[in-house]
């Protein structure tokens, strides 16, 4: 790739992020430390209350971790070392919590714990809400990341330490564990970030007393109007992150072990006894009600909300007065297009520059473009509505929420394409020319059908991505324009029955929707025969 | 002494082991020989207590052990590809097994260990610096380590280099000797069995069909199975009658012999007339493939021939074995 190329590529993805992200992000970042003439960080720091705020915010999210980990690791277990029919599918499944809105999550978990909730107990504006539904949302990372490693690692490892005289405890803390550190490592720094920066389930189940760093940025920015205060909150809020991304990767250089992965098939063996058999049904029954309990529970209770059972909560959102629930589902799937196409067509020439180009230049690209995954929805949000008031005023502008979710969806765009592209860049082009291609038709029929492919998986994704959207779009979408989400919140904002079921009912739809968004992923992702 | 009665084990719908018999005698080292997908690595686990068998029982003076999980049996194993632990160093490795001590007496226990098998001085190296040959012995000393009662060694050299394997196995049988440890050792390479082992158990089709000191095997493989399975591959019909046995289909009893390669001379006056097929260089002379009456025969010639021509042999009789049925 030539140089002009190079420069042609990254024209669009540098401008878009130095707007959209670099620009809202120093201005934050200005707001806290020149207004009030820098005093507001001394009002922060001494704000008993907002001290509060910090440390529950990090305390949950620390626990959090600790029982997303402890919940998930059987499963893990099961999945990664069994061989039994149905496993993909469980594997399947066990993903569902995470691709969920965060929305639909905090109604779902109001249907199962709230104030009239299924279980009995009503654990609103507790923290046994909050760490639940972050437990239920963050499950599919442990069992994707440490599973992955699992999977490979060579059993006879294990099978060594029992022959030298180890427990089967001890074999799992003295071999197993330490080998899956570096997994264990990366799946809990993605759950502590989520857990740390988690806005909708947190304001939904919080209560008016609960609140975490991201709500507080809200409520003070956008209730209180206290900008500076919410500036140095979004600061602080994004110090803990880099000194946790940062803290994690010295880990990772510190304890990743070179070793041989073996394949799937190698590793994972048969039910042997009757006692296992138990023991994995076991494992899997309980995770299995856990993963599936919360949104069977809001599928229930939106359909027996009106008193009997039917559909009387979903009629209820057709006539509603206050809430234009037809505009918000147009809203939400006209931005999530919107969304989609700013997001692909930001992410997928960065794309081609990263995987074309090997260098400091293009490893540099690569981190900016990841950097929005790693600042909060909310800071984001917040950003623009301090920032893009000059040289034109965007805040009037609908054209605000679909670039805050094109921001969010582009890291998921560009890593999702990296690795096939730089696959087809390789090997695939060379086998094509050895067989005699032209570098015209290996062009048509390698690098294009391919390239279409993880569009499409990058559009799904953006997609999903666009529609459960909340922290950011709860500072850009304009009263008369709400999306689902926020639909969502106005419905469980107000009081009766009626209300919580209509939530419920919209939180069905966008569930759905969504499920629908994230089945295209999967498809795209596994072409079945003759697909290319 | 290890007993093993009737092992029959499955994995998933396939049979893999069917009644196997064997005896490992104290400080006696068995060399189990099979051809791979046989079942050798199975029956080790069964031993080992990793995998458990469909029936039979595994017993240990006396003991059956089906109760025993594999950490309480005392039986060390040393794995293909020898599954060092690659967390650890040379040391964490070879240490992992001694029961809790004074970590001064633990340190000059594996220094003591790694001596043992040639590698001493290599406590601190990491696991992935190590070459073939250095991962087999740390292999081999962490399995000697704890002193187990019985070492279990699956195909312990096939991933080496085969100029090292000679000197390895060698070198592989001082250490178990003078570790006094009895041990039982799978692999599909006779050259290694005969070099290691003080008997050595075939393995066909899910059981033992012969068990008995190498050179008793070598010198009467008994069926063509065992042959095969021992590298003597040049079978051939032969006809048995007063005068002897002779090439061929003839008058008198017809049977199947294996024909000694080395035995074999190119003989102009040689009794038995044969057609070279091809002849292949092979560094200390040419590897014929001569066709003659009942088979085929390989032998090793000075000189090249071409193919097509017809060749004289000089077999004499004890350049046969007779094999059964």
């Amino acid at each position: 790739m030539s140089r002009r190329t190079a420069i042609g590529l990254a024209v669009v993805p540098a401008l878009f992020l130095l707007a959209f992200f670099v620009w809202p992000v120093a201005s934050i970042l200005a707001t806290g430390l020149v207004e009030e003439g820098g005093k507001a960080f001394t009002r922060v720091l001494t704000n008993e209350r907002l001290l509060g705020v910090a440390w529950f915010t990090l305390w949950q999210a620390v626990v959090s971790t600790v029982l997303t980990v402890l919940v998930a690791m059987p499963a893990t277990w099961v999945l990664a070392r069994f061989d039994f029919r149905g496993r993909s599918l469980v594997r399947a499944v066990a993903t569902v919590p995470f691709v969920l809105p965060t929305v639909v999550v905090g109604t779902a978990f109001l249907a199962l714990v709230g104030p009239s909730g299924v279980l009995g107990v009503d654990l609103h504006g507790t923290v046994w809400a909050i760490l639940g539904a972050h437990v239920f949302f963050n499950i599919a990372v442990v069992v994707r990341i440490v599973g992955g490693v699992w999977g490979h690692l060579d059993p006879r490892l294990e099978d060594a330490a029992r022959s030298l005289g180890a427990s089967p405890w001890q074999t799992f803390t003295r071999v197993t564990l330490p080998l899956l550190r570096p997994a264990l490592a990366a799946a809990s720094s993605i759950v502590f970030l989520f857990t740390l920066t988690s806005f909708g389930t947190v304001l939904i189940l919080g209560g008016p007393r609960i609140a975490t760093v991201e709500v507080e940025i809200y409520r003070r920015s956008a209730l209180f109007l206290d900008l500076p205060a919410a500036a140095v909150l979004a600061l602080l809020q994004m110090v803990g992150v880099v000194a946790a991304l940062t803290a994690y990767s010295r880990y990772q250089e510190r304890h990743t072990v070179e070793q041989t992965l073996r394949p799937v098939q190698e590793t994972a063996r048969r039910i042997q006894t009757g006692r296992e058999r138990g023991l994995v049904a076991g494992i899997l029954g309980g995770t299995g009600v856990i993963v599936i309990g919360p949104p069977l529970v809001l599928v229930w209770r939106s359909l027996t909300a009106g008193g009997g059972f039917g559909l009387q909560a979903y009629r209820a959102l057709r006539s509603d007065a206050l809430v234009p629930v037809g505009a918000a589902v147009g809203n939400s799937l006209g931005f999530a297009v919107a969304a989609t196409l700013i997001a692909l067509g930001v992410g997928l020439p960065a794309a081609v520059l990263i995987a074309a180009r090997r260098g400091r230049i293009s490893r540099w690209f690569d981190t900016l473009l990841m950097l929005p995954l790693g600042t909060s929805a909310v800071t984001i949000g917040f950003g623009f509505l301090i920032a893009l008031d000059s040289p034109v005023d965007l805040r009037a502008s609908r054209i605000l929420v679909p670039i805050a979710h094109a921001l969010v969806a582009t890291p998921f765009v560009v890593r999702a394409s990296v690795p096939v592209l730089r696959a087809v860049r390789g090997r695939l082009r060379e086998a094509a020319a050895t067989l005699g291609a032209s570098p015209a038709r290996t062009f048509r029929e390698v690098d294009l059908p391919i390239v279409s492919r993880v569009a499409a998986v990058g559009a799904a994704f953006a997609f999903a991505v666009s529609l459960g959207e909340f922290g950011a779009t709860i500072f850009l979408a304009r009263p008369g324009g709400p999306t689902i989400p926020i639909a969502i919140y106005r419905f469980l904002g107000r009081p009766g029955v009626l209300n919580f079921g209509q939530a419920m009912a919209l939180s069905v739809l966008l569930m759905a929707i969504t499920a629908a968004a994230i089945m295209a992923v999967e498809r795209a992702r596994f072409p079945g025969p003759g697909a290319f | 002494m290890l007993e093993l009665r009737d092992i029959a084990a499955r994995f998933g719908q396939l049979e893999v082991l069917a009644g196997v018999c064997l005896t490992v005698g104290p400080s006696e080292i068995v060399a189990v020989l099979g051809a791979s997908g046989s079942g050798k690595t199975t029956l080790l686990r069964v031993v080992a207590g990793l995998h458990r068998p469909e029936s039979g029982t595994v017993v240990w003076e006396g003991h059956d052990l089906a109760a025993t999980p594999p950490h309480q049996r005392g039986f060390g194993m040393v794995f293909q590809d020898f599954a060092l632990f690659p967390h650890l160093d040379v040391a964490g490795n070879v240490g992992f097994g001694i029961p809790d001590m004074p970590e001064s007496e633990k340190r000059s226990r594996v220094s003591e260990e790694l001596e043992r098998v040639g590698l001493a001085g290599y406590e601190t190296r990491r696991v992935g610096e190590l070459s073939g040959g250095q991962a087999q012995r740390v292999a081999v000393a962490r399995a000697l380590a704890p002193r187990p009662r019985l070492l279990l060694l699956d195909e312990p050299l096939g991933s080496l280099d085969r100029a090292f394997r000679r000197e390895l196995a060698a070198d592989l049988r001082a250490a178990l000797r003078s570790a006094g440890i009895p041990a039982l050792h799978v692999t599909h390479d006779p050259d290694e069995a005969f070099a290691v082992a003080d008997r050595i158990a075939l393995l066909h089709d899910g059981t033992v069909i012969r068990f008995g000191p190498p050179e008793l095997l070598w010198r009467a493989p008994g069926t063509e199975a065992a042959a095969r399975l021992l590298g003597l591959t040049t079978i051939v019909d032969v006809t048995v009658n007063r005068d002897g046995i002779h090439l061929g289909r003839g008058e008198g009893r017809r049977a199947r012999a294996i024909v000694r390669e080395e035995a074999v001379r190119i003989a102009a006056d040689g009794a038995v007339r044969g057609v070279v097929e091809d002849s292949t260089f092979r560094g200390p002379g040419h590897a014929l493939r001569v066709n003659v009456p009942g088979g085929e025969i390989t032998l090793v010639h000075h000189e090249r021939v071409e193919p097509g021509q017809t060749v004289g042999l000089d077999i004499p009789q004890e350049g046969f074995a007779l094999l059964d049925g």
